[in-house]
């Protein structure tokens, strides 16, 4: 009935994440994108700080939907 | 409103706003076959687990003022503002979750039936608690009230980021695709926010506006902690922030607060953070949608112990902002193989005559609006925002700016699911039809909740028409939420406490707020909506303090003539109040060792927040 709610916020985190590590490689040889920031490709190193988080939450979210699903069976 | 430069999406900023909305839809359309009753619709089914309803608390207590406030607070009062924010109202969250969720969550019938006491009811919002601990009038003024409230709030919410929308050009794409005039563009920036909050909340209810609340609190810290980094490294580190913030600012007895230090711990700590983490049925409806009661008291605890990282979060970029130097305009002359260039950036004079990032109220011609000391005023509620396009590039931007649409529609989700449910409960329920069939009570929740947003819309309009009707919100605040929080803790802890002295009670605090506003002026302000607006008698330092004190004198006047009425009107019998007071209230068994029990968290919390807010000061 209510799905595990760390299934949702998992899948945004790696699909956020995805999106910014992939501009980020592709950007990485542009300064001037990231003249804001430094020189820093923080769409790099920030996307897969999200990626990971993103994939850990949604293996406990999956983890705990199949428990949950267990129980009510 | 000014901003530095005007950004324009890039793709993939465009694309996580695209993916952030379909998830925040589809939290509504998956939890729509669940929405079977009134209780699925109103109460998410009374399943959900602690931690969801910790993150979905703190999400809602994360609407759009408070985003832009607190970044504007960092910005004009400086590092004090965190053990402000940090100590006014993580006291009131333990206190909330210890002593008052048992009380206000009672008891789930469904989920532990064996544990039920006959004649407990579990209330299903705070009207309808003041219903059974008090008496019919009491819980019917405090729906009207609270309804007017929320709807106001949300409005409110809606006007203050929709302006930053458009200063920000967010919507300017899809603005001129539909040939909008520049009011359109304000409009379209409130209107669709406030469209994508209806489509959730109709389809999956309190559940799906709880998910995505949680959603936002991670948003926050995945979206403004990157631009914090960046901010604290390009000002030069932690000491670097300490050299650049004014000297009086550092200092919480000369800061221009002017509050004093006393009447801020003791105004902010008790009244109005126990106002609304005690009171504030838009946050509490998450707790008490937990389910059980661990659960439901757990909520507020662990929200308190993110509370401190959202608060650092949200107040280092404005004191980033005004650290970093102002912008001018100015003139680059380089020399690129005989060709002599002129690079001329030109920064409107509104920026120019502001402080660091943040720059000053501009006036219809673009000219800054000067105070009566000859200051520039400033616009704080640009900090944050400027923050974002000063240091996020393209891709990380389009998470920030995703950010500011989540705490504005986490806000006013929550302002329209508990709009629903006390107008369902509490005034159609309780008064128009008391025998509805379940059917007619969820079908008038989604009503309500068209209703809801409608109204919020209006309010929004009229601010756009009205604009000191923002700095009405502290004072709709103290008229609502401080009597009732005076009453609320008469009920849950004094025994003798009766319906008449409630009602009274909320009254006369009611009555004491208006009165105060009324009768007292900010130094530097004119008589109107800010104050004075019967006769000026008195001068508070800042519209904080006037804000502050109005709050603290509508508590002490509602929880004087409440009890004072309470001792002359005849008691309740204990049977009566079964699982409503606190000692008549089932004590949750304490279960495990003693590191292991809230009581033991709570203490670690507090201590944690009172050593992040030395730090600071």
């Amino acid at each position: 009935m209510f799905y595990d709610p760390r299934i949702s916020l998992g899948m945004l985190f790696t699909l956020v994440g995805t999106v910014l590590t992939a501009f980020g490689l592709a950007t990485r040889s542009n300064p001037d994108v990231y003249a804001k920031s430094m020189g820093i490709d923080a769409n790099l190193w920030w996307g897969l700080v999200l990626l990971v988080f993103g994939i850990l939450v949604l293996t406990l979210g999956r983890r705990g939907q199949m428990k949950q699903e267990n129980i009510e069976k | 409103m000014q901003n530095l430069a005007a950004p324009s999406l890039a793709a993939p900023d465009s694309l996580i706003l695209l993916i952030y909305g379909f998830f925040m839809l589809t939290a509504g359309f998956s939890l729509k076959p669940a929405m079977t009753s009134s209780r699925q619709f109103m109460q998410a089914g009374r399943v959900m687990p602690g931690w969801l309803c910790g993150l979905a608390m703190l999400g809602a207590s994360l609407g759009s003022q408070e985003l832009l406030g607190m970044g504007a607070a960092g910005a004009r009062y400086g590092m004090v503002s965190v053990a402000f924010f940090a100590l006014g109202s993580i006291p009131a969250m333990l206190f909330a979750g210890l002593y008052l969720m048992p009380v206000f969550y009672g008891s789930n019938s469904l989920a532990d039936s064996s544990a039920q006491k006959p004649g407990a009811v579990a209330a299903r919002s705070i009207p309808e608690y003041l219903g059974l601990r008090f008496d019919r009038k009491t819980r019917a003024l405090n729906a009207v009230m609270f309804a007017a409230m929320s709807a106001f709030g949300a409005g409110i919410a809606l006007y203050a980021m929709g302006r930053v929308f458009v200063a920000l050009h967010v919507f300017d794409q899809v603005a001129n695709t539909l040939n909008l005039p520049p009011t359109g563009t304000l409009l379209l920036a409130m209107a669709l926010p406030a469209a994508l909050v209806l489509v959730y909340v109709l389809l999956g209810g309190l559940g799906a506006a709880m998910y995505n609340q949680a959603l936002q609190f991670c948003l926050i810290i995945a979206g403004l902690l990157p631009m914090v980094l960046l901010g604290l490294k390009r000002i030069g580190g932690w000491s670097g922030l300490k050299a650049t913030v004014p000297a009086n600012s550092l200092h919480p007895g000369t800061h221009p607060m002017g509050a004093g230090v006393v009447v801020l711990a003791v105004g902010a700590g008790f009244v109005l953070g126990g106002a609304t983490w005690c009171t504030d049925f838009r946050l509490l409806q998450a707790a008490m949608a937990a389910k059980n009661v661990e659960a439901a008291r757990r909520a507020p605890i662990i929200a308190a112990a993110l509370r401190v990282f959202v608060v650092i979060v949200l107040i280092l970029p404005g004191l980033i902002a005004v650290g970093l130097p102002t912008p001018h305009t100015s003139i680059v002359i380089h020399n690129d193989n005989g060709v002599i260039y002129h690079e001329i950036t030109v920064v409107p004079p509104a920026v120019e005559a502001g402080s660091g990032l943040v720059p000053a109220k501009a006036d219809t011609d673009g000219k800054p609006v000067m105070g009566s000391g000859g200051h520039a005023v400033l616009d704080y509620a640009m900090a944050t925002p400027n923050m974002l396009l000063q240091f996020l590039p393209a891709g990380l931007l389009g998470l920030g700016l995703t950010v500011l649409l989540a705490c504005l529609m986490g806000g006013v989700a929550a302002s329209v699911t508990s709009f629903s449910t006390v107008f369902t409960c509490d005034i159609f329920q309780a008064f128009l039809a008391k025998n509805a069939a379940d059917k007619y009570m969820l079908a008038m929740a989604r009503w309500a909740t068209v209703g809801g947003v409608l109204l919020a819309f209006g309010a929004a309009y009229a601010a756009m028409c009205f604009n000191s009707l923002l700095d009405a919100i502290l004072l709709v605040f103290a008229v609502v939420n401080a009597p009732l929080f005076a009453v609320l803790l008469l009920g849950a802890f004094w025994r003798r406490a009766t319906g008449h002295g409630a009602f009274a009670g909320l009254i006369a605090g009611a009555a004491a707020a208006v009165l105060h506003q009324g009768l007292s002026l900010p130094r530097d302000e004119r008589p109107g909506i800010q104050g004075g607006w019967i006769a000026v008698l008195h001068h508070p330092a800042s519209d904080l303090a006037l804000g502050l004190g109005t709050a603290m004198l509508a508590f002490l006047v509602s929880l004087l003539v409440a009890a004072a009425v309470s001792l002359f009107t005849k008691a309740a019998q204990a049977e009566e109040l079964n699982g409503l007071v606190f000692s008549l209230s089932a004590r949750p068994t304490a279960i495990g060792r003693w590191w292991k029990r809230p009581e033991a968290e709570a203490a670690a919390i507090l201590l944690a927040a009172i050593a992040v807010s030395l730090i600071f000061i």
